[in-house]
């Protein structure tokens, strides 16, 4: 429960009077507040600072240090004062959380420290206020960076015991790691640059014969051939190098640069494949093309390159919008030039796209002049078109400078990578904190059984001795709750197994899974809603106590499979015999805990009644019942029913 | 028609400036001033004697409550939506907006709009320290939703589904349609003596004091403060 509103407690059980003549039947006992005492002043000294709160306001949450007992660890008696030996600057935080409910990261503060004050008293960093929550967040990526910098520095010590692959890997991925890789490195970087200076040379006219100029290739084919035979040899062996020692091969082959690899060798190899046929030479020279990918087999040897691309690929939105903005002004302006034009004569402006041409040189300052204007009014309109080019190309470029500078020195990627898991882990860890009033009040539900139990007949010590993890904010919280379920006569249930519930359809009885000797079985009953009665009586197995209570029977339920009980524990407890109640009290307690003891996750629920022999009839009184959901047997009415769903 | 040549000429006056101002390159001028939101109204309720005087409570106890209330609204006055915020903290589970206005109407004696510290001291005066009577009265002006000192059963209808509605959908039993119905068909059998569909004041005062198990329950929350 929210801290802020403990206040407004008061407030919203005054205001549950509202319901009680709605209800028809008692409402359960309040809790007590044993230790009421009026709010004092606490003093907390932190080195040397003195703040003062009220206990009330520690009081609030009261899973952290200042708020549970565990700050009695700090006392200090001559001075009667909490003393802890922290940070006072960061502790001034910690103390607004508890005043204002808002947990706020002051800039000035380093992030490892403030962790560690958050940390210390026992708060969760992920409800910092969403006001700071950006900046909290900020500082810590970065500092995780800053470590794992460190960290990477400490790669270079050699794991023992890798496998043959995963040194190859290893030597591919790291280079410096081992004389082999280096060596191989250059070797292949070598290798891509004499490819590269080859596919140029390649085309230069060396010589003349005949008539016309003829490029070294051609004259040179055998040496060329050769040429390029050895380094797609290289970059073969390479390839399936890699392709063997990649951890994962199906990703090594869908990542860009084994993508480029490919391209890069396999001209050569069909046109190996097809030397002889004329009709495909033409699309075989085209493919020639692809060679010059080989050169971005660099990016490899270059960290540089590699953040290039990473930048044109993030900023692509950037690129995007500069591209289609450019094309609209080239639309605009082509066909105004065009229509400016018509009217002279032999102009080059023959057609809209031809005067796209004239509008991207123009836009983009280049100006060859191979298409000028000639009337008026297309220079008007060319120099509007030039003047705008300059504008509209400017615009995005800085954009995309800055994220390349950004990128450049953040390493974005992993992080946004990191940032997500993060973002849900904390959404997550707040719904559950959200949902831990509602999941807590569900528990308490179980444990209520038995402190209700207790009120009647135990002592003092023993029902503080079970009180003690429960704060009386909490009772008083859980108690309005069980105020509202019996107003309406239903209960509130695990969502989940609501769900589950759901879908298993409707009212199949359901049989526990007790594998304890035994469980008290009596009535079951809603909350004077229904006055339906059921006489199914149940084989007895031992009834040690039916002396004492003619209807509690012991049995055991047959077992099956998978389904769970889900019915509502009953105490029927009458004032005046509590004699005869508290031994039943007992032995459904250890019942109880046994069954807690002996179970896994799901727990299932038991009926126990403990009738009082002196009310109502005894045909009344002695219909037991087969736990069905949505059973519901009238009790009677004057004693008070306390209604437990365990879950 | 010389209004449309007025609106003529004030819109080439307007584009004649705009183009001026756009030579010059003057940014678009400031809009004019934002109004300033009216500044949240500070209340100040009256003194603790006053208050001492008008409620069951103590002094100290009325400290308290002023801190706990000043604490959420620093302005002094909680406006509705605060009002249900504040008690849809207490049931997680369902919605509780509903009951929340309900609750609202009834604090907010004069229907001001907004429950000052008076109002919000006052009720509670009531439902945890007054006799019977007032408390009875206290929930009959609760359920008379239009305040013409009569329930109907439109009225009580509408109360039953807001207390079902705090509920959520995860209850057991499984929650029927005509849960809130039939509830109000029994509460109105209890209450209406003279069946005619309406439940005043008196009617509903007798009834409840008839029932142990409701003057038993009003009393439950005499120590919450």
């Amino acid at each position: 429960m929210a801290a802020g509103v403990a206040a407004w407690l008061p407030f919203a059980r005054a205001a549950a009077i509202g319901w009680m003549p709605v209800a028809n039947c008692p409402m359960p006992i309040a809790p007590r507040d044993h230790n009421k005492r009026q709010d004092e002043l606490i003093i907390l000294n932190v080195s040397g600072r003195r703040f003062q709160t009220w206990r009330t306001t520690l009081d609030r949450y009261p899973d952290t240090l200042l708020g549970s007992s565990e700050k009695e660890f700090f006392y200090n008696e001559e001075a009667k004062e909490y003393f802890f030996d922290r940070d006072p600057d960061a502790f001034r935080s910690v103390l607004n959380f508890y005043r204002t409910g808002k947990l706020h990261y002051p800039r000035s503060e380093c992030i490892q420290a403030y962790d560690e004050e958050l940390a210390f008293f026992g708060i969760i960093p992920e409800i910092i206020g969403d006001c700071c929550y950006e900046e909290y967040k900020d500082r810590k990526r970065e500092n995780l960076e800053r470590l794992q910098d460190d960290q990477e520095d400490k790669k270079d010590i050699k794991p023992p015991n890798m496998t043959f692959r995963e040194t190859i890997w290893r030597a591919f991925e790291n280079p410096h790691t081992s004389t082999m890789a280096l060596v191989f490195y250059y070797v292949t970087g070598f290798f891509i640059a004499i490819s590269v200076l080859t596919n140029v040379v390649e085309t230069v006219p060396c010589g003349s014969t005949s008539q016309k100029d003829i490029s070294c290739g051609q004259r040179y084919t055998v040496a060329f051939f050769c040429m390029d035979t050895a380094c797609v040899m290289i970059f073969t062996v390479e390839y399936l190098l890699r392709l063997f020692a990649a951890p994962s091969r199906y990703l090594f082959m869908r990542s860009v640069m084994s993508i480029i690899d490919v391209v890069a060798i396999f001209p050569y190899y069909i046109g190996l494949v097809m030397t002889d046929n004329e009709d495909v030479s033409g699309a075989f020279v085209t493919l020639r093309v692809f060679r010059v990918f080989r050169i971005f087999k660099f990016s490899r040897h270059s960290q540089g390159l590699r953040i290039l691309g990473y930048t044109l690929k993030s900023c692509a939105s950037e690129l995007g919008f500069l591209l289609f903005s450019l094309t609209m002004a080239i639309i605009i302006f082509a066909t105004v030039m065009f229509y400016a034009e018509k009217g002279s004569s032999s102009t080059k402006f023959t057609s809209i796209p031809a005067s796209f041409w004239y509008t991207i040189v123009t836009m983009t300052t280049l100006g060859y002049g191979d298409m000028v204007p000639k009337t008026i009014a297309g220079k008007i309109f060319g120099s509007i078109c030039s003047l705008s080019g300059v504008l509209v190309i400017a615009l995005p470029v800085p954009v995309i400078v800055s994220n390349f500078s950004r990128i450049y020195h953040q390493n974005q990627r992993a992080d946004k990578r990191r940032a997500q898991k993060v973002q849900k882990a904390r959404l997550a860890r707040i719904r559950i904190a959200k949902k831990g009033s509602s999941n807590a009040y569900l528990q308490t539900k179980r444990n209520g059984l038995l402190n209700e139990l207790l009120d009647l007949t135990a002592s003092e010590e023993d029902q503080q001795h079970l009180n003690k993890t429960k704060s009386l904010l909490e009772s008083q919280h859980h108690h309005l709750l069980h105020c509202l379920e019996k107003t309406t006569g239903h209960d509130f249930v695990d969502e989940q197994l609501f769900e589950q519930n759901c879908l298993e359809g409707a009212m199949p009885p359901y049989r526990s899974r007790t594998p304890s000797v035994s469980s008290l079985e009596g009535l079951t009953g809603t909350c004077c809603s229904r006055r339906t009665k059921r006489s199914v009586p149940l084989p007895i197995a031992n009834a040690p106590d039916s002396h004492t209570h003619p209807h509690a029977l012991t049995h055991t339920l047959p077992k099956s499979p998978g389904l769970q009980e889900l019915s509502a524990i009953n105490i029927q407890c009458a004032e005046k015999q509590i004699h005869s109640s508290s031994r039943s009290n007992l032995n459904m307690q250890t019942n109880e805990v046994d069954r807690r003891n002996c179970k896994q996750q799901k727990v299932t629920t038991a009926i126990i009644s403990i009738q009082t022999p002196s009310t109502g009839s005894p045909a009344e009184d002695g219909g037991h019942g087969l736990p069905n959901r949505g059973a519901s047997v009238m009790t009677t009415a004057s004693s008070n029913i306390i209604k437990v769903s365990a879950l | 028609m010389s209004s449309r040549r007025k609106q003529c000429k004030r819109q080439i006056l307007k584009f004649g400036q705009n183009v001026v101002r756009f030579i010059t390159g003057t940014l678009a001028a400031d809009s004019p001033e934002e109004e300033q939101e009216l500044a949240a109204l500070r209340y100040r309720p009256e003194t603790i004697d006053h208050l001492q005087a008008l409620t069951h409570f103590t002094r100290e106890e009325l400290q308290i409550l002023y801190r706990g209330f000043k604490n959420e609204c620093p302005s002094g006055l909680v406006d509705e939506e605060t009002f249900k915020n504040i008690y849809a903290h207490f049931f997680p589970q369902g919605d509780s907006s509903n009951y929340a206005y309900f609750l609202f109407r009834a604090f907010d004696r004069n229907q001001t709009g907004s429950v000052t510290f008076e109002d919000f001291s006052v009720g509670l005066s009531v439902l945890l320290r007054g006799p019977v009577e007032e408390k009875l009265a206290w929930v009959f002006n609760l359920y008379d939703v239009n305040k013409d000192g009569f329930i109907t059963k439109e009225e009580m209808l509408d109360i039953m589904r807001a207390i079902y509605d705090m509920m959520g959908k995860s209850v057991h039993p499984r929650l029927s349609e005509d849960g809130p119905r039939q509830h109000t068909e029994i509460f109105f059998q209890t209450m209406d003596k003279n069946q005619d569909g309406v439940i005043t004041i008196d009617e509903f005062i007798e009834s409840c004091q008839k029932e142990e198990n409701i003057v038993k329950s009003m009393d439950i929350f005499e120590n919450a403060l």
